[in-house]
C-alpha cells in the first residue's frame, strides 16, 4: 500500500513518447453545439415544458457535457478540463454582458419614442394628464447643476484628502480619517439625504430665506457630495499608492520640494486613474433619486437657480413619470432614463479624453 | 565647483535597525570614489545619507556629521532641498518621469525649481544632454516620451537630468546594474568626463567597474547578518586592488567571500 503511494509521489510523470497529441477536429466544437441545441430543442418542445430560453440554457449544459465527453475520449483528461473551463469562462462572460445589453436595448428601443426637440426644450409645467408633450428640460438643468456643484465640492476636497492620507498622514489621525472614509462609503443615499434635510434644509436654509426652510438644488448637491466624497478619496488613494516610489525619490534628488513633487510628478502620473474614480462617483451621484426627492423636492417648472426653491433631476423625473397615471408618462420616463445614461456616458468619455490630453500617455 | 565630502562617525538607522556604524571618510573634489562590498553592508545607505535621501523612508535617521566643504548638511537650519540640489543622485533603475517628454525630463529640476525662461531651459537641456552623451541620439525627438527610450538611454537621460541642475557632487547607486555592457561602457566613459567638473561617488557590485572608473575605493563589510555595516578599508583604487592592507578586503577582492 504505502509503496504505491510513495512511488506515485516521488517518480516524475512518465515522459510522453511523442510531443504530438490527438486533437479534436476544428468542426467538433460547433458540431457539438448544434447537436446540443437540437437535442435540447427536441427535449423541451417534445415534452412541452418551456420556451426558447430553456432551450438555450439546457443546450449550454448539454454542450458542456458533450464537449467534456468528446474531449476526454479523444484528447485525454487534461485537455478536456481545459476545454470545459474555457467554455465555462466564456459563458460567464456572456452571462455578465447579457443584462448590460438588455438594459441598453430596452432603453434605446423604448426611449426613442419621445426623443424629440420638444422633450429637451420644455418642462412639465402646466402639462396635464391628457397632454402628450412635456419634457425634461428642468430635470436636465437640475441634474447638471446638482452634480456639477457636488463635483466642485468633492473633487478638490477628495483629492486633497487622498494626498494627505498617502503622502503626509502618519499615525492615529490618518488612520482615523481612513476609517471614517471607509464608514462613509457604506452610507445609504437616503441617510445622506436625511442628514442634509435635518442639517441644511431645516436649520441653515431659514437664515437665507426669511426664516422659512426651503428646498434647493444646492441642498441636493450637498447630499450628493456626502455620497461622492468617499468614492473619490478611496479611488484616488489607491491610484496615488500605485505611483512608484523611485519617481518621488527621483524628484527629491533634484532638489524639488515635496509639495511640488506631489503636484507635478505624482498626481500627473496617477491622473488617468483619478479621473476614472471621479467619473464613477459622478455617475453614481447622477443616478441618485432619494436625496434629491428629500431635499430638493422636485418640481415641474424650470428653475435654473440652484440656491432657491424646488429643483428636479433626471433620476427623480424618471421616478415621478414612471409612477404617473397619465398614459403619456411612461414614454417620458424612458426617454429621461436614456438621456441620463447618455449624459453620464458623454461625461465619462469627455473626461477620459481630457485625461489623455497629455500626448505622452497612450 | 566640485566639493569635498567628509563623513565623521556617520551612523544610520532604519527604525531600530542600525544599518551602518561610525563611517569616517573624506572624498576629495573632482575624483571618482567607488563604494564596494557585499550585499547588505550599507553602501547604499551611506550613499543615500550623503544627500539626505535616507530620511525619506519612514523611521530612517542619521547620526554623526557629514560636511560638504565644511558645511554640515545635517545642521538643524539646513534646507534639505538645497542639499539635494548641491548633491545630485542617479538611481539603480532608470526613473524618467513618465508624464514628461525627454526635454521636460532633462529640465525637470530647473523647471520645478522656478526657472521659466525657455531659452535658458533649452540651453541647459542641450548642455546636459551633450554632457551625458545623449544629445546625438535624442536631439530630433525631444518632444517624445522619456519612457520610450531604451534602458541605457533612459539611464543617461537620468544622468542628464541630474547634472542639468549643476550639482557639485553626483551620487550614483549602482547606475549600470540594469544595463547591458555597451550602455555600461557609455556611462563609464561619461564618468571620466564628468570627473572634470563634479565629485562622483558610485556604489557598485562590479569590482572591475570599480577598478576601471574610480580613483579611490572604499570597502564596506558586515560581520554577520543583522550587524551594522562598517568601513573596512579606504585607499587608492590601485592599492585596494593590488595590495590591500586588510585581510578581509583581499578575501573579498579575490572572491573568497561575499
Amino acid at each position: 500500500m504505502t509503496t504505491t503511494v510513495t512511488s506515485h509521489r516521488t517518480q516524475p510523470p512518465a515522459q510522453p513518447a511523442s510531443l504530438r497529441a490527438k486533437r479534436l477536429p476544428w468542426y467538433a466544437a460547433p458540431a457539438i453545439a448544434v447537436a446540443a441545441l437540437a437535442l435540447s430543442a427536441a427535449l423541451v418542445y417534445g415534452t412541452d415544458i418551456g420556451g426558447p430560453v430553456l432551450v438555450v440554457a439546457l443546450g449550454a449544459v448539454l454542450y458542456l457535457v458533450g464537449l467534456f465527453a468528446a474531449a476526454t475520449a479523444v484528447e485525454g483528461r487534461r485537455s478536456a478540463r481545459n476545454r470545459t473551463w474555457s467554455a465555462l469562462i466564456h459563458s460567464a462572460f456572456v452571462l455578465a454582458v447579457l443584462p448590460l445589453v438588455s438594459v441598453v436595448w430596452t432603453l434605446v428601443s423604448k426611449g426613442t419614442e419621445r426623443l424629440d426637440g420638444n422633450f429637451f426644450q420644455t418642462s412639465m409645467n402646466n402639462i396635464g394628464a391628457r397632454d402628450a408633450n412635456g419634457g425634461a428640460y428642468h430635470a436636465i438643468v437640475g441634474t447638471l447643476e446638482q452634480v456639477g456643484i457636488a463635483a466642485l465640492i468633492t473633487v478638490p476636497l477628495g483629492i486633497l484628502c487622498a494626498i494627505y492620507i498617502v503622502e503626509y498622514g502618519r499615525g492615529k489621525f490618518a488612520f482615523a480619517i481612513r476609517f471614517f472614509v471607509d464608514v462613509m462609503t457604506g452610507i445609504p443615499s437616503i441617510v445622506s439625504g436625511l442628514f442634509v434635510l435635518a442639517f441644511w434644509v431645516l436649520v441653515v436654509s431659514p437664515w437665507f430665506n426669511d426664516g422659512r426652510p426651503s428646498f434647493s438644488g444646492f441642498a441636493a448637491a450637498l447630499a450628493l457630495s456626502v455620497l461622492m466624497l468617499p468614492t473619490i478619496v478611496r479611488s484616488t488613494e489607491e491610484m496615488l499608492r500605485l505611483v512608484p516610489a523611485p519617481l518621488r525619490e527621483g524628484a527629491y534628488a533634484l532638489g524639488v520640494p515635496k509639495w511640488k513633487t506631489i503636484l507635478r510628478v505624482v498626481v500627473p502620473t496617477a491622473l488617468p486613474g483619478i479621473v476614472t474614480g471621479v467619473m464613477l462617483a459622478i455617475a453614481r451621484a447622477a443616478g441618485e433619486t432619494a436625496p434629491v426627492l428629500l431635499v430638493a423636492g422636485g418640481g415641474a417648472a424650470i428653475n435654473a437657480n440652484p440656491f432657491e426653491n424646488n429643483q428636479s433631476s433626471l433620476s427623480l423625473f424618471v421616478y415621478q413619470q414612471a409612477g404617473d397615471a397619465s398614459k403619456y408618462a411612461p414614454a417620458r420616463a424612458w426617454t429621461a432614463a436614456l438621456t441620463l445614461v447618455a449624459l453620464v456616458l458623454i461625461l465619462t468619455i469627455a473626461a477620459k479624453l481630457l485625461a489623455r490630453r497629455n500626448r505622452l500617455s497612450r | 565647483m566640485a566639493k569635498r565630502v567628509s563623513a565623521t562617525n556617520v551612523t544610520a538607522y532604519y527604525g531600530g535597525f542600525k544599518a551602518i556604524e561610525n563611517i569616517n571618510l573624506t572624498v576629495e573634489p573632482k575624483t571618482v570614489t567607488a563604494l564596494i562590498g557585499p550585499s547588505g553592508c550599507g553602501k547604499s545607505t551611506f550613499l543615500r545619507s550623503i544627500n539626505r535621501m535616507h530620511e525619506v523612508l519612514p523611521g530612517a535617521r542619521v547620526e554623526g556629521s557629514l560636511t560638504i566643504d565644511d558645511q554640515d548638511i545635517y545642521d538643524r537650519d539646513v534646507d534639505v532641498t538645497a542639499v539635494r540640489r548641491t548633491i545630485g543622485m542617479v538611481f539603480q533603475r532608470p526613473n524618467p518621469f513618465p508624464t514628461m517628454s525627454i526635454f521636460e525630463n532633462v529640465v525637470a529640476g530647473l523647471k520645478l525649481n522656478g526657472v521659466r525662461k525657455k531659452s535658458i531651459l533649452e540651453d541647459a537641456a542641450e548642455k546636459a544632454l551633450r554632457a551625458a552623451n545623449l544629445w546625438g541620439e535624442v536631439k530630433d525627438r525631444l518632444g517624445k516620451p522619456g519612457a520610450g527610450l531604451s534602458g541605457g538611454q533612459q539611464q543617461r537621460l537620468c544622468i542628464a537630468r541630474t547634472i542639468a541642475v549643476e550639482p557639485q557632487v553626483v551620487l550614483m547607486d549602482e547606475p549600470c546594474s540594469a544595463l547591458d555592457p555597451i550602455s555600461t561602457l557609455a556611462i563609464e566613459d561619461l564618468m571620466f568626463q564628468l570627473k572634470d567638473k563634479f565629485t562622483i561617488i558610485i556604489v557598485t557590485h562590479n569590482m572591475q567597474q570599480a577598478a576601471r572608473v574610480s580613483d579611490r575605493t572604499a570597502f564596506f563589510s558586515i560581520e554577520k547578518t543583522g550587524d551594522p555595516g562598517r568601513l573596512i578599508e579606504y585607499d587608492n583604487t590601485q592599492k585596494i586592488f593590488s595590495n590591500p592592507s586588510v585581510k578581509k578586503t583581499e578575501d573579498y577582492i579575490t572572491g573568497r567571500f561575499g
